[in-house]
């Protein structure tokens, strides 16, 4: 009864209804996919890299000129800072997970496949990377001292054991039984597993084109010989700032004709590299609160313009016998039919424009809970607009009816 | 009469003043999110040397099994983005082009000569003496190295001005030595500044780093067997050492020609399809010719240098000044019909329609004139948030310059008075007698 005289209303004011169902239409659409990509990046900001994040610093050395005693002033640094009070383990490594930069190979299961099983990151390990890093074994054992061997930078050797991560061992072996088998990094010659870490994100894990293999790493038993290594330093805990202080000097001490550069804790290496994903959801965030804002305002500033227009009507119904809460039902009922009908819209346009955003950028389909998530929050959100509009409405006095205008 | 309807617009947005807020905050609010998102679009997608770039190529070829290609993260067009090292001194031996050059970054510590001061890590780029005309690189002074320092080899070096202020502050750079990893290398020029963005010569070392502060002669690089700071990609095990790596199939090295006619362009396409179809008899390439010359704007764009994110947030927000300009629209039309009363009147008094439309036209204008203000100190504020949250390359090409400022401003005008046209139009239709009856 009542939606068949609002609609009849609403056909003598239809261009003001279209604005607000289209305002509320574009609004749905765009905050569900702003949602969807936001809370894509957020799980892939909060996925573990399955090392002790919050005790472990990374600094890059280079000595001065081109010493050719290399590997002993690598041995020698790590010797002191090994030695240094507060820490747990250092190592050498090529590179840092999240940080990019690294080696990535593919893995085969034969030596003349031409399709690769998967692809991986390559780490390289001494006997005490498992330590420094702060992963969890999971089967099998790590590298011995004896099993570590120098390489340099044209090396082409293949390892004769390595260390795979679960993630890895799953796509080589979706059997399970990955421990002790061969697997091919070059055709040239196999490589024995001998040992499954739980977890350890490669260093392009934070990289679009990382996506694919974000888990996939792997351990070679190598000790990269070269100008421009990386040192990895893990610590008691809460003694972070104090050793990462102690180490550079040390190694000034030792040699001051280097130049130590990137010297930061892990924490900050991934809040660096995750700064785009998280202006990205800033961006997002705060386009998508103004917007609702706007639309919001929008909503309130038409509805009062009508009220106005209509305060003659309202007092003749109101002389009629409506009561208040009358009055503010019809604008309530009226606002949900233009706002409902929006949404009903924008449902549409979301899944048009996530679509069009799924096959044009890198963006994942998003699932319908956020469209109708998105559905319910315009929705309450213009219910709420509307309310003090309405509620000026219903206290306008029955007397308007018989003033003369 | 503009003068009179100034005023007019003045008085009405005064009277009205909450309806009034609201359309300028919308507007400006509009403006100042998509205008702070698009000037970092704008740069990022910008053309870095715009006098130049319809000249400048980059060739391509198939050095790699055809499944292998698949295996590469960076492929531009299908293709591999980079060279190897035999098909890039191929190039660079038949001379096919006005310019060219192949070029890889490096990295050095630099020690100061200066007492006290410690040594610093310093990125370079090999290059050929072609590098700098080619890309119209300035000098503020001395110059270019010459093909002798190519050919023979030398250790010449150019810098940028940020280096020599540090290493020689107030002092001659030109004609003294640099003291690079331990090797002295004497400094035959400065640049002024530059630092093109993108960075597009060499995108897989970085799609907006800064540009290096060291170039020296490739030949140099190589013969010193300087390591790669860069990308290089392998589909086989090349054979130990650095010249294993030289022979090998590893692609690693960025390649310039510069192609002033459509003639010359038709030309290289042919030598380039005709080497690859050389290398194929020889038996090195066993498959037929793949080659590619894309031009700087198409390089650009297949190398993708405008992240998704970026795409995405300036989409997200056109889409929100899209919203605030049909919220405009809506609060425009309560706007003009709240004044039906006094517009009748004017049309009684002998206005025609026409008037009437301009006069709503021109009370419009001003609303989006005082919009684009806010617009373009809320854009302001933006940029300023955006360069504290953004990554540090990204973040220094959040800045305003003066053609943004005019664009923003002349969008927000432009955008009001377009959404302004349906309601003024209405209003102008005001049937005088209705409203003086109604009065």
């Amino acid at each position: 009864m009542e939606i068949l005289a609002i609609l009849s209303a609403l056909r003598r004011n239809k261009i003001g209804a279209l604005l607000i169902a289209v305002q509320v239409a574009l609004t749905l659409a765009i905050v569900s996919n702003c949602l969807s990509v936001v809370e894509q990046r957020l799980q892939r900001m909060g996925r573990p890299s399955g090392i002790d994040e919050a005790n472990i610093f990374t600094l890059g050395n280079q000595w001065v000129g081109q010493p050719t005693d290399l590997k002993a002033r690598i041995d020698e640094d790590l010797a002191a800072l090994r030695a240094l009070p507060g820490v747990v383990d250092a190592s050498l490594t090529n590179s840092v997970p999240l940080r990019g930069g690294g080696w990535s190979n593919v893995v085969m299961l034969t030596a003349e496949q031409k399709q690769p099983t998967a692809h991986t990151a390559i780490y390289f390990a001494d006997a005490q990377t498992l330590n420094t890093w702060g992963m969890r074994l999971v089967a099998g054992r790590w590298f011995g001292t004896d099993e570590i061997h120098p390489i340099e930078v044209n090396d082409t050797s293949v390892p004769a054991v390595v260390i795979v991560t679960e993630a890895l061992a799953r796509a080589l072996f979706p059997d399970g039984s990955a421990l002790g088998k061969d697997i091919y990094i070059a055709p040239t010659a196999p490589s024995r597993i001998i040992g499954i870490v739980a977890r350890a994100q490669t260093p392009f894990a934070a990289s679009s084109w990382g996506e694919s293999f974000v888990e996939n790493s792997l351990f070679a038993p190598d000790e990269f010989i070269n100008n421009g290594i990386t040192y990895v330093v893990r610590t008691q805990p809460g003694r972070l700032h104090a050793v990462m202080h102690a180490a550079e000097s040390k190694l000034f001490a030792i040699e001051p004709q280097r130049v130590i550069d990137r010297l930061q804790p892990f924490a900050e290496t991934r809040a660096h590299e995750y700064r785009s994903y998280r202006a990205l959801s800033l961006i997002l965030g705060t386009v998508c609160a103004l917007l609702l804002t706007v639309t919001a305002f929008g909503i309130v500033g038409l509805t009062t313009y009508w009220v106005t227009q209509r305060r003659r009507q309202i007092g003749v119904r109101r002389a009629l016998g409506a009561r208040r809460v009358d009055i503010l039902r019809y604008f309530q009922t009226e606002n949900l039919l233009i706002s409902g009908a929006g949404a009903a819209l924008g449902v549409g346009l979301g899944l048009a424009l996530n679509l069009w955003l799924a096959t044009s950028l890198q963006i994942t389909r998003m699932s319908l809970a956020y469209l109708i998530a998105g559905a319910g929050i315009v929705l309450v959100l213009s219910q709420a607009a509307v309310l003090l509009p309405a509620l000026r409405a219903a206290a306008i006095p029955p007397a308007i009816a018989i003033r003369s205008a | 009469m503009i003068k009179y309807y100034l005023a007019l617009a003045l008085r009405s947005m005064q009277r009205n003043i909450v309806l009034t807020v609201l359309m300028i905050a919308a507007i400006g609010v509009g403006i100042g999110a998509s205008m702070t998102v698009f000037t970092v679009l704008r740069t990022m997608s910008g053309d870095p040397i715009p006098q130049k770039s319809s000249e400048l190529f980059v060739p391509q070829i198939d050095n790699w099994l055809p499944a292998h290609l698949n295996e590469s993260p960076n492929l531009v067009g299908g293709l591999l983005d980079q060279l190897s090292y035999r098909d890039a001194m191929a190039l660079m031996r038949a001379r096919q082009a006005k310019r060219q050059t192949a070029m890889y970054g490096v990295s050095f510590t630099a020690t100061p000569t200066i007492a006290g001061a410690k040594p610093f890590i310093v990125r370079g780029l090999a290059a050929y003496a072609d590098f700098f005309p080619m890309f119209d690189v300035p000098f503020r002074s001395g110059s270019a190295w010459t093909a002798a320092d190519d050919a023979g080899r030398t250790n010449v070096v150019v810098i940028s001005g940020k280096l020599a202020d540090r290493l020689f502050p107030g002092g001659r750079a030109v004609g003294r030595t640099i003291d690079l990893d331990r090797r002295g290398y004497r400094i035959v020029g400065v640049l002024k500044p530059w630092d093109p963005q993108p960075h597009f010569y060499d995108v897989p070392g970085g799609a907006f780093s800064e540009a290096e502060d060291v170039f020296l002669p490739f030949s140099t690089a190589i013969d010193r067997q300087m390591p790669i700071y860069g990308d290089n990609n392998c589909d086989d095990l090349p054979a130990p050492g650095w010249y294993g790596h030289l022979n090998s199939e590893c692609v690693w090295l960025q390649f310039w020609v510069e192609l002033p006619t459509a003639a010359a362009v038709q030309r290289f396409r042919q030598f380039l399809y005709n080497y690859a179809a050389d290398q194929r008899s020889i038996g090195r390439f066993r498959w037929a010719p793949r080659v590619n010359l894309q031009n700087l704007h198409q390089w650009l764009i297949g190398e993708k240098v405008v992240p998704d994110e970026m795409r995405v947030s300036t989409l997200v927000a056109f889409g929100f000044l899209l919203v605030c300009l049909v919220n405009s629209i809506g609060l425009m039309l309560a706007k003009f019909s709240s004044r039906a009363g006094e517009l009748g009147v004017r049309r009684a008094l002998g206005a025609s329609k026409a008037d009437i439309f301009i006069q709503c036209l021109i009370e419009t204008a001003v609303i989006g004139a005082f919009g684009g203000i806010a617009g373009l100190a809320l854009t302001v504020a933006g940029l300023g948030m955006e360069r504290m949250i953004l990554t540090e390359s990204a973040a220094r090409l959040a800045h305003l310059n003066v053609a943004m400022i005019c664009t923003t401003f002349g969008l927000a005008v432009f955008a009001t008075v377009c959404s302004g046209l349906y309601p003024t139009w209405r209003a102008s239709r005001v049937q005088p007698a209705w409203q003086l009856k109604a009065q």
